[in-house]
């Protein structure tokens, strides 16, 4: 079999602003084909196919069943480009990329772009069931006196929306709840947490103020700079913050050191490496391999949002690598607690150390912001371009969790 | 919208207007489209190259009709006047190129009296003579001189959009260096530029007219995002240019747009940015291949902090110093130092944006106007220092043109400026970017180190 590399060519992304902030108005199609737009404009494609857009939302509407598709319509790639949606909730993003890139590596696409987008502002609005129903009833209903009748099964108390939330429907408990559960049975204190979220606060400042996201990211609605990074923040201000998660004294997280949600999109250009060459397109970094795992949270055997712990292993070991052969190391921020509950797990499974020194050096979730699906391409296009500047062979480990259990973890090496 | 503004935009606020001597402009005839009426060529002694130009050209130009006295006719009320063309002109060419002698300026009086009247709406008036730098003796010095203070003042009693321009003609000059001038200055591409003189002289190489002369070629326009950026990006790739756009970060998404919709690419880039010239070129060799070479720059970006002195800063002087031509010049010497992927071609064109602000300045605007006269004094030298690469350097000089950024200065005052010029109107952004195009023509090897005023032959630095 021919081998072939897919490579990481560049990427973009809006900034990213908290929920019912600035992008409020914009729905989810809109921020994609927003993050499609800047990739387009920066790499000449107006009005070229790619031969695959793959992205995917976490908070869906219906209408966006076709999500991904409608946004490449809308955008000024050529209609001939086809699309599909994915969805692994805070995994979309990176498993797009994995799906895109073992396409081009089974010669299946030489040219593709993944991605993903999430606006917690336009969040479905779910009715009641009695009320969904009656409406449903309402619908079937031929005759008048039918019609009435299902009016009349709707009772005041139905017509409530049942607010969003980000619950595991098998515990029925919210994800911040859940982590608060890990954050106690593995001991990480406040003051960790709070120092991992004003290290992310102050590294993404730093790569801003460097112009490093000068080719990352398009603005979008007069919105040029990720809304939730505060350059200011120091260790006090976090102390300060009441703990928003767990019960009683023990709880230790906080708003500080807690992903917020967030309204955004990412995309990356990912190519066949010689089509990449043949172009004279930069070859940031190879999607070298990717390792998916989930655990058994529901019987409460593992936590919520430690699976990469689970997967890392396996990846590094096909791959004969061990933590200390990375230069980067992009651990997603869901919290500041599970990155160092995920640390200590390896720890303990004798999986390794990770040097601090490498981990989400241009800062991560914590400070930029997590639009679920969004986050994948954001550490991907970021990373490649770390990769890059560091020189060949560099290598760089990203793991990211979802709800549900699960964990994806990749490798991209320069 | 101010109130005065509301009012003059009714039927009886433009009545009013109307009576107050404010009454609407001509429409300009814009774009790649010559002149309805005849072209007419006025050809005086030792002339001829105008009429190789326009055989080049293609265009098959009609006779002139002369004033003298024999011609004349009566009016209905006796007077003696001159002959009149039998259709309306759509433009006259008139080729001075011989002249010497101060006599022989009545030539110019003879064929331009009966076009003044009778030339069509946006006609065309052209002169060419020969630079001073070429010819021999005093009264020849003088006589160029004297052609163009007639270029000058014919400019400001022409009516309905017409124009009239002088072209210099330098040494050795060839019907092939002069075909894109004549081509602009005839055709809509230059309805904004008025009274205005430059010279032409010999390309070091030579190119044929085409109608899309930047086809497979990439032209780099910074500060693209908005306004006269914009449409200098357009126009370009209306005439098959390759865009690399080019503008703050901050103004990405405005950038993504023009790119897209012209099928160029963007660069959000910071121009002062001690690495400006590097990011382009790597830019460029990045998203077209290691071969590919700029075929020309336009540095079109630029700032105001306008202030009176009395009140201005050292970092609002600095930031528009920094901004307006520093950093072009930093970025120039970079792509000048050599040949590397992504930089700049064999031969290049370097085009710069000064303003009528430079030439004769404007209160509030001593930062402004010290970068803009700067860009002129720059482009002069580095014509100079470019002696012998086949490469060239040229400015326009926007007067008053309708911008987002103009359309903010309070009504009266905007309405003043609008129409203190021989248009009475504001210029398009296009204007200004179909001028930058012409010299950056490969066709427009000839047209070095010049600086055309785009401003309807603005009242002030005139």
């Amino acid at each position: 079999m021919t081998s072939r590399n897919a490579v990481v060519v560049g990427g973009n992304r809006t900034p990213f602003v908290k929920a019912g902030g600035k992008y409020a108005m914009a729905s989810a199609q809109d921020l994609m084909t927003a993050a499609l737009d800047g990739l387009v404009a920066r790499f000449g494609l107006s009005g070229q196919r790619v031969d695959e857009v793959v992205g995917g939302a976490v908070l869906k509407h219906t209408r966006d069943f076709n999500l991904t598709r409608e946004s490449v319509l809308g955008s000024a790639l050529s209609p001939l480009t086809p699309a599909c949606d994915l969805q692994q909730a805070c995994c979309t993003g990176l498993e797009a990329v994995v799906y895109a890139s073992n396409k081009i590596k089974l010669g299946q696409a030489r040219l593709a772009i993944a991605g993903g987008v999430d606006s917690a502002s336009d969040a479905p609005i779910v009715v009641t069931e009695p009320l969904r129903k009656a409406l449903l009833a309402l619908n079937r209903a031929r005759s008048l006196p039918e019609k009435l009748a299902a009016i009349a099964k709707i009772r005041p108390g139905d017509l409530m929306p049942v607010p969003p939330g980000v619950v595991e429907p098998r515990t029925g408990m919210s994800m911040g709840e859940s982590q608060a559960m890990t954050t106690k049975k593995w001991g990480i204190s406040r003051e960790d947490q709070d120092e991992l979220s004003l290290a992310s606060h102050r590294n993404l400042a730093k790569a801003w103020d460097e112009g490093f996201f000068d080719d990352l990211v398009t603005p979008y609605l007069r919105v040029a700079k990720d809304g939730i990074l505060r350059p200011d923040t120091t260790r006090e201000a976090l102390a300060k913050l009441r703990p928003v998660f767990g019960k009683g004294d023990t709880a230790t997280m906080t708003a500080g050191n807690s992903t917020a949600l967030t309204d955004g999109a990412a995309v990356v250009l990912l190519a066949e490496e010689e089509e990449a060459r043949g172009r004279g397109w930069p070859v940031l970094a190879k999607v070298i391999d990717a390792q998916v795992a989930a655990s058994d949270y529901v019987n409460g055997a593992d936590d919520l949002l430690l699976a990469p712990a689970q997967a890392i292993p396996v990846l590094l070991e096909r791959n004969a690598l061990t933590l200390a052969d990375f230069d980067f190391l992009e651990f997603h921020e869901a919290f500041a607690s599970t990155v160092l509950a995920t640390l200590k797990s390896l720890e303990q499974a004798g999986v390794g150390t990770v040097d601090r020194t490498k981990l989400n050096v241009k800062g991560s979730s914590l400070a930029a912001g997590h639009p679920f699906a969004a986050t994948g391409a954001r550490i991907v296009a970021s990373l490649a371009k770390m990769l890059a500047e560091k020189g060949p062979g560099s290598r760089g480990l990203i793991s990211i969790c979802a709800a549900g259990g699960q964990g994806v973890v990749a490798i991209l090496e320069a | 919208m101010s109130v005065l503004e509301m009012i003059y935009g009714t039927p009886a606020g433009k009545f009013v207007a109307r009576k107050a001597g404010l009454s609407d402009p001509p429409k300009l005839r814009r774009g790649r489209v010559l002149p309805t009426g005849p072209v007419v060529l006025g050809e005086l002694a030792g002339g001829g190259i105008a009429r190789e130009t326009l055989r080049l050209l293609g265009i098959d130009a009609g006779q002139p009709i002369l004033d003298e006295p024999g011609a004349r006719v009566k009016d209905d009320k006796g007077r003696d006047v001159p002959p009149r063309y039998p259709a309306k002109p759509g433009a006259i060419v008139i080729d001075a190129t011989g002249l010497r002698q101060i006599t022989q300026l009545e030539g110019i009086r003879a064929l331009l009296r009966p076009v003044m009247r009778s030339l069509e709406g946006s006609g065309r008036i052209i002169i060419l003579a020969t630079d001073a730098s070429a010819v021999e003796g005093l009264e020849a010095k003088a006589v160029a001189q004297g052609i163009d203070g007639i270029d000058r003042t014919v400019g400001k009693e022409l009516r309905g959009g017409a124009t009239t321009n002088l072209v210099f003609l330098k040494e050795g000059v060839r019907p092939s260096d002069l075909a894109s001038t004549l081509s602009f200055l005839l055709e809509g591409r230059s309805a904004f530029v008025d009274g205005q003189t430059w010279r032409v002289g010999p390309a070091e190489v030579t190119h044929d007219l085409t109608p899309r002369p930047f086809e497979k070629r990439i032209v780099v326009v910074t500060g693209a995002a908005r306004g006269i950026g914009a449409a200098i990006a357009r126009t370009f790739a209306r005439d098959g240019a390759t865009v690399v756009a080019v503008d703050m970060p901050a103004s990405g998404d405005a950038l993504a747009k023009v790119a897209n919709e012209i099928g160029g690419s963007t660069l959000q880039l910071d121009i002062t940015a001690a690495d400006a010239g590097a990011k382009i070129t790597d830019h460029i060799a990045s998203r077209y291949g290691h071969e590919a070479r700029i075929w020309a720059i336009v540095h079109n970006a630029g700032i105001t902090r306008d202030k009176m002195l009395a009140n201005l800063d050292e970092k609002q002087w600095a930031a528009v110093l920094d901004v307006n031509l520093a950093a072009e010049m930093r970025i120039n010497d970079f792509l000048l130092a050599g040949d590397r992927p992504g930089g700049l071609g064999e031969e290049a064109r370097i085009v710069g944006i000064a303003s009528t602000s430079g030439v004769a300045g404007n209160k509030g605007q001593t930062n402004y106007a010290a970068s803009k006269a700067g860009v002129m004094g720059y482009v002069w030298a580095l014509k100079d220092e470019l002696e012998g690469r086949p490469i060239t350097i040229n400015a326009v000089a926007p007067g008053f043109i309708e911008t987002e950024m103009t359309a903010a200065i309070p009504f009266v005052q905007r309405e003043i400026f609008k129409r203190t010029n021989s248009l009475s109107q504001g210029g398009n952004p296009v204007d200004v970017a179909e001028t930058l195009a012409y010299l950056c023509g490969p066709a427009s090897g000839g047209v070095n180190g010049q600086v055309i005023r785009v401003c309807g032959q603005n009242l002030i630095g005139a």
